[in-house]
């Protein structure tokens, strides 16, 4: 157990490049009114190979916006982002993004939105889907291959995605709240076929919730943000408890209730403070 | 009536099986209903009509009746028209509506996309278009006639005209529905700006294209018959405006049955397209159906 100040530069190993270095990121959004708005201020965060990292802050504090820095679909306005060593620049190669919201192609099956990613790369049809039905069955999706993701339940939505991600064998996965769309027992179970899936190839994971529970169940390292605006590291936890975790069960662990607690500490006063910037904006409002 | 059978020899699940079995008989009595009152308004209709004029001879030119329509047809079978054989004229009108209807919609379809994919693009050409959407474009068949002559071309380009504003439109604001997410998770798995188009804005886009299809095939029959009345030597349009210069009206009638044939024909294939490309779709209809 470790607040460990914030880190500037080398990865924690000291000799390789972190997989990922955002340092003294700034994001600014001009609003549909003209005004600016800070979203992040002053960011600095390292992720190391085949680290699982998870953030969690309250609403609005700029975690998607991070995600998307991450992936080279935003630009920062201040400070660099660098993946592998090299400063990210048009979409990062190498990354995934499992979405909040559903992601699918609606038009496509199942087999060919799993297939994508390896076609757009010029894969051929047969080896994509070759490929495809590989990490189908790996998410527990076979025999579905036809199915169109409307006719899917949205857990089985989300292994599409997360299939459709890890054919492309990224060695960062980027996740945006993935679960927080699913019911509490599909949610467990989806969190530790996702720890077993992330063991077969090890990418870098950051991995985006407000659930504290998931986050100290899933990572090596939980991140905790401040409220916006101007969201940035408030400090960060390293979970030291053993796998392979099983994540329905390890909440009631000793270490666990302990981790919680000390970063609920960290947390809630975030979450509180923007609580009030809601209720100050709904009263002004009113 | 199969349904039926089953009750008297599994006693024990009678309940279950009654239940689906008097909901058919319910839902095919309640279909005949909707078929025979249709029936007996298409009867009323017909024969109000056909009572009305009778055989007051100022009254049939006027306003024409069923049974004079259907000799018309027959003739025109049988006999051929003014301008030549029946099959003709329709094959010349229906040329002109097809060819139009394709290009303009494969026209508004690549300009749409373009200019809802490059803002550039949109921001040059957004005066043009607004100015062109604005003019009733009708009164260009007049100028297309003049500047091509009587033949098919200047009611070809009459209906390309019609049909693509429709179609560009639709397909425009389709491609700015598209949800970002989609576009920003092909863009992550690889997908360069034209795969992204291909696989993700088009399709995407296609729900609103293809209900701008029905619409624009009746404005290309609108274009081709408007173009012939406007001036030409075959065709329906202009089978119509002899049809009234000679106060025909059973004429007039018969060729707006032909061209109702038409377009329901032309409506049913259009609609087997859309039931075919977006069959991804869940099913999502409520309330009745047209
Ligand atoms: N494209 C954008 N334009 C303007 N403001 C944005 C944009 N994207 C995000 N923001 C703002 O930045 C803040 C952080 O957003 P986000 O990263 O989505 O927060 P989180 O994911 O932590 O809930 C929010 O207040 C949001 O309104
Ligand atoms: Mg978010």
């Amino acid at each position: 157990m470790s607040t460990s100040p914030q880190r500037r530069g080398a990865s924690p190993a000291g000799l390789a490049p972190s997989a990922i270095d955002l340092d003294g990121v700034t994001k600014r959004f001009t609003t549909p009114n003209g005004s600016v708005y800070t979203a992040l201020s002053d960011l600095d965060l390292q992720v190391a190979p085949g680290e699982f990292c998870a953030i969690v802050g309250p609403t609005g504090c700029g975690k998607s916006t991070t995600l998307t820095l991450v992936s080279g679909l935003e630009r920062p306005s201040v400070g660099t982002v660098t993946v592998h060593g090299e400063p990210v620049s048009g979409i990062t190669p190498g990354v995934g993004f499992v979405f909040q919201n559903d992601a699918v192609l609606p038009w496509k099956s199942v087999l060919d939105n799993v297939a994508l990613g390896p076609r757009f790369r010029g894969t051929s049809k047969t080896q994509a889907n070759a490929a495809a039905r590989d990490w189908l069955r790996r998410v527990g999706l076979s025999g579905f291959e036809d199915r169109f993701p409307h006719q899917l339940s949205g857990g089985m939505r989300k292994r599409v995605a997360l299939a459709q991600s890890l054919i492309n064998e990224p060695q960062i996965l980027l996740m945006d709240e993935p679960f927080s769309a699913l019911d509490v027992q599909t949610r467990a179970i989806m969190s530790n076929e996702l720890l077993q899936l992330w063991d077969l190839t090890r990418p870098a994971v950051v991995f985006v919730t407000h659930d504290l529970e998931e986050a100290i169940a899933l990572a090596d390292k939980v991140v905790v943000m401040t409220a916006g605006p101007g969201g940035t590291v408030k400090a960060t936890y390293d979970i030291d408890l053993p796998r392979p975790r099983v994540v329905q069960e390890i909440r009631f662990e000793p270490r666990f209730v302990a981790l919680y607690h000390q970063i609920w500490e960290a947390l809630r006063s975030e979450v509180d403070i923007a609580y009030a910037q809601t209720t100050d904006v709904t009263r002004a409002a009113s | 009536m199969a349904a039926v059978t089953p009750l008297t020899k599994i006693s024990g699940k009678s309940e279950t099986v009654k239940t689906p079995g008097s909901y058919q008989a319910k839902v095919r009595k309640h279909k005949l209903l909707v078929h025979a009152a249709q029936l007996a308004v298409l009867t009323v209709l017909i024969g109000g009509w056909q009572l009305f004029v009778g055989n007051d001879s100022r009254k049939v030119i006027l306003y024409g009746k069923p049974s004079g329509i259907v000799n018309q047809l027959h003739i025109w079978v049988t006999q051929g028209t003014a301008l030549g054989s029946l099959g003709d004229q329709i094959k010349v009108t229906l040329e002109e509506a097809f060819i139009g209807f394709i290009i303009g919609t494969v026209l508004g379809i690549v300009c749409g996309i373009a200019l809802g994919r490059i803002r550039f693009l949109a921001e040059v050409f957004s005066p043009y278009i607004k100015v062109l959407n604005s003019i009733p474009r009708i009164v260009l068949g007049s100028v297309f006639i003049l500047a091509f002559g009587l033949g098919i071309e200047s009611k070809i380009l009459l209906v390309i005209v019609l049909v693509f504003f429709g179609v560009f439109f639709n397909a425009f604001q389709g491609v700015r529905e598209v949800d970002r997410n989609l576009i920003a998770n092909a863009t992550i798995l690889g997908g360069s700006r034209w795969q992204v188009t291909r696989h993700v804005v088009l399709p995407s886009a296609f729900t609103w294209i293809i209900a701008s299809l029905h619409v624009s095939f009746g404005f290309a029959l609108i274009g081709a018959i408007v173009g012939e009345f406007l001036g030409a030597s075959q065709g329906l349009g202009q089978l119509i405006k002899q049809a009234q210069g000679t106060f025909n009206a059973n004429g007039v009638w018969a060729a707006m049955v032909i061209m109702g044939v038409v377009a329901l024909a032309a409506e049913f294939l259009i609609t087997r397209l859309e039931n075919r490309l977006l069959r991804w779709r869940p099913p999502q209809l409520s309330g009745p159906e047209l």
